[in-house]
């Protein structure tokens, strides 16, 4: 009997562990169980990525529909180029869809919003969105508005 | 003079000695591993004895740390207004930091020096050498179920130190001080990444449980067979393992998150 509940311990101990990986996985990480779901690539080129990290955000309306995949600097316009990832169920964003970077609170993380468009064709994977918005890059506005060109900017 | 260089030197070549039987009394306990059938029990035993009993102190120490982190957390956040980040801050620092650390020195005073006093005694009262004497290989049945089990709990210790540690920061900053219970674990879940964070906390709780299992079985096997001994091998099987565990978690940090 002594053996048994020696045993029962130890399951128990190795079932306690497996809970907190589980735990750690899904409720603090974050990690969906569909993380394989089926997406699209848009790309979309941007003059100032401000401080967009990949795996950020893609929201339309402020729902999460995409992810960034990917970041890098197309080397011929000297523009950074964002590819995100879109969950297929979107399928029905309009081809002169805009971006913008935008930043969650005064300080927060930079992510990027979608607006819809009027176009009747659709976003397919491929796709660059050419309607964009720089990220707000806290030091240009300071500059800006130092040597009082605020409001001529268009 | 002469005396001191000499005595430098011995104490140079002991040391370079020791290492060089730890790392065999290390490869004995690998190479003894594959004998499944008759090793299985051995090992359920000892994960009992390293982590079933080691739970209570992990579980309490890690609650009064989680609780600790939101409270001081809350209250540096609190003057920037972006008390928010406090889920997201307490889980970065249990997963990458504490979680593995903390878990490693109490796992070293609880179970290292437990383990290193029963070998040692064993050694003291000759069951080692009469285990030899009716050819039972004692590297084989004491230190290699010893030193899995220990391979084998610290890392689950680990995952259970750091998970009741975000539960006690919630219960802190969610029931207690009115954090949004909703962006405290959004947040969280926004900046922790499941391989960046908890698989490098999980490699680092892996590395630690190895090397401090190493180094208490070890100082139990080459006990100086008298009590005296017994009790030095075990004061000098915490110090160790501490530093051990220290200076290795620098350079693991430095490795995942540094620039290296």
């Amino acid at each position: 009997m002594r053996v048994r509940t020696l045993e029962l311990a130890v399951g128990g101990f190795m079932l306690i562990g497996l809970l907190a990986i589980i735990f750690l996985a899904l409720r603090v990480s974050g990690l969906s169980m569909n993380a394989s779901e089926e997406t699209y690539r848009v790309v979309a080129k941007f003059e100032n990525i401000g401080g967009l990290t990949v795996r950020a955000k893609v929201t339309m309306a402020g729902v999460t529909i995409g992810r960034v995949s990917n970041i890098y600097l197309d080397q011929e316009d000297f523009v950074g180029v964002v590819e995100m990832d879109i969950y297929q169920q979107f399928d029905n964003l309009s081809s002169d869809t805009s971006a913008a970077i935008l930043t969650a609170g005064v300080l927060g993380e930079k992510y990027i919003g979608l607006i819809q468009g009027a176009e009747l064709d659709n976003l397919v994977d491929g796709s660059e969105i050419y309607n964009t918005q720089s990220a707000l890059v806290l030091e240009d506005l300071i500059a800006k508005f130092l040597v009082g060109r605020v409001s001529d900017e268009p | 003079m002469i005396d001191r260089i000499a005595a430098l030197g011995r104490s140079g070549l002991e040391l370079l000695e020791a290492l060089g039987r730890s790392g065999m009394v290390l490869f004995h306990a690998l190479w003894a591993w594959p004998n499944l059938r008759t090793t299985f029990p051995l090992l359920v035993k000892q994960i009992y004895a390293v982590g079933v009993l080691s739970m209570v102190i992990i579980v309490v120490s890690g609650l009064f740390i989680g609780m600790v982190l939101a409270l001081q957390g809350y209250n540096i956040l609190n003057r920037y207004g972006s008390e928010q980040a406090l889920g997201q801050m307490v889980a970065l620092t249990l997963l990458r930091e504490l979680g593995p650390v903390v878990t490693a020195l109490l796992f070293a005073g609880r179970a290292g020096s437990a383990l290193t006093a029963e070998i040692g005694l064993m050694k003291t009262t000759e069951q080692l050498a009469s285990m030899e004497m009716i050819g039972v290989d004692p590297l084989r049945r004491i230190v290699s179920p010893r030193f899995w089990a220990g391979a084998i709990c610290m890392p689950t210790l680990a995952l259970i130190f750091s998970s009741v540690g975000v539960l006690g920061a919630y219960a802190v900053g969610v029931l207690w001080l009115g954090v949004d219970g909703g962006s405290f674990w959004s947040n969280m879940q926004n900046s922790v990444e499941w391989g960046d964070d908890v698989l490098n906390g999980v490699i680092k709780s892996v590395v630690f449980g190895v090397v401090v299992t190493w180094i208490a079985v070890f100082q139990g096997y080459d006990t100086v067979p008298t009590s005296e001994g017994i009790s030095r091998a075990t004061t000098r099987t915490v110090v160790y393992a501490s530093l051990a565990v220290l200076g290795l978690d620098f350079i693991l940090t430095a490795v995942m998150f540094g620039e290296l």
